[in-house]
């Protein structure tokens, strides 16, 4: 296998990552409307940290991204 | 004909010099700091048209105090009563930020203007985050001094634990810069790149021409309409995580647990 084609595979390796914070993130937004639909009026406070769950989430995805990015362009 | 157009999506974040050149002097006037003037001089309408001081706000004015008083009851919630004297930086970060991933996704292009997000560029949202780290840690030597590193040891830890714990909680004190300006890059250039595909999808399906080519550029104009309305959605959330993360930082500077 020549360098190219292994550099294309393994970027695409490194992008099953996205996918997987994808399940981190539905499940981080999945919980709260699930607990905030049993007491509606306590979700407006832990919308903060909502946000935060989520970032932390996502920012485990966009790293596999970047990740897949290195791989392809350097 | 299809095969030799090759999709070259990072183009649209190269920087180009309008003024001198870029191997030059190192003060070159770029089409980044161009869009960075556009971003100020919109944020500056938008405040001064609304900072009236009216009795019986206007439209303009209750926008204007609606984002102000956004930020500020979130500063509340999350430092404190003293979280206003931070107001001015997380506020400006916050338009700033808002702004720049709203103009990068403006179609321009329509009258021949190439828009640039100035938030998918490494080096700005490095310098905001080393900013709002810099803010974190002189609040936190200022007011509390060498007290300041009990931020790495929860109360009430055994000694055995601390071992352990102390080295973890450094490490995530000290890549809060990194992961913080890495965010809001990658998230601008990873949406930008998806639509770049799926619109290069569309004109290659006309190209292509016959029965399939037409159906699969209209499935795929579908699916950017979808994505550009998430875009959005993602531009908003994005600036208000930059905000919402330096005040949650700020606030272990002030309070220390």
């Amino acid at each position: 296998m020549d360098l190219a084609s292994a550099k294309m595979i393994g970027a695409g390796l490194a992008a099953i990552g996205v996918g997987a914070a994808a399940i981190g993130v539905g499940n981080v937004f999945g919980s709260f409307l699930e607990s905030a639909i049993r007491n509606p009026a306590a979700a407006d406070g832990q919308q903060g940290r909502l946000f935060i769950g989520f970032a932390a989430a996502e920012l485990l995805g966009l790293m596999a991204f970047v990740v897949a990015m290195m791989v392809m362009f350097m | 004909m299809a095969a030799e157009t090759r999709i070259d999506p990072m183009h649209q974040f190269q920087i180009s010099p309008l003024l001198g050149n870029l191997d030059g002097s190192p003060f070159v006037f770029t089409t980044s700091a161009l869009w960075m003037l556009v971003i100020l001089a919109l944020i500056w309408l938008f405040m001064m048209g609304g900072m009236k001081r009216a009795l019986v706000p206007g439209r303009w004015q209750v926008a204007v105090e609606g984002v102000t008083g956004f930020v500020d009851s979130m500063l509340s919630t999350s430092v404190g009563p003293e979280g206003r004297r931070f107001l001015p930086w997380v506020f400006t970060i916050f338009m700033f930020i808002l702004t720049a991933n709203l103009l990068g996704l403006m179609p321009f292009a329509l009258v021949g203007v190439h828009p640039f997000t100035v938030t998918s560029q490494f080096t700005i949202t490095g310098v905001m985050a080393i900013m709002s780290f810099s803010i974190v840690l002189i609040t936190g030597f200022w007011r509390h001094g060498f007290h300041f590193f009990s931020l790495f040891v929860p109360h009430g830890t055994p000694f055995a634990l601390k071992l352990l714990i102390v080295p973890i909680e450094f490490i995530s004190f000290m890549v809060r810069p990194f992961s913080l300006a890495t965010r809001l890059f990658v998230a601008m250039i990873a949406g930008h790149i998806l639509v770049e595909v799926f619109a290069n999808f569309v004109v290659q399906g006309l190209n292509a021409g016959g029965l399939v080519g037409p159906g699969i550029s209209l499935v795929a104009f579908i699916f950017i309409i979808g994505v550009m309305a998430l875009e959005v959605l993602v531009c908003a959330i994005q600036a208000y995580v930059f905000a919402l993360l330096t005040s949650l930082y700020i606030n272990d500077a002030v309070n220390l647990h």
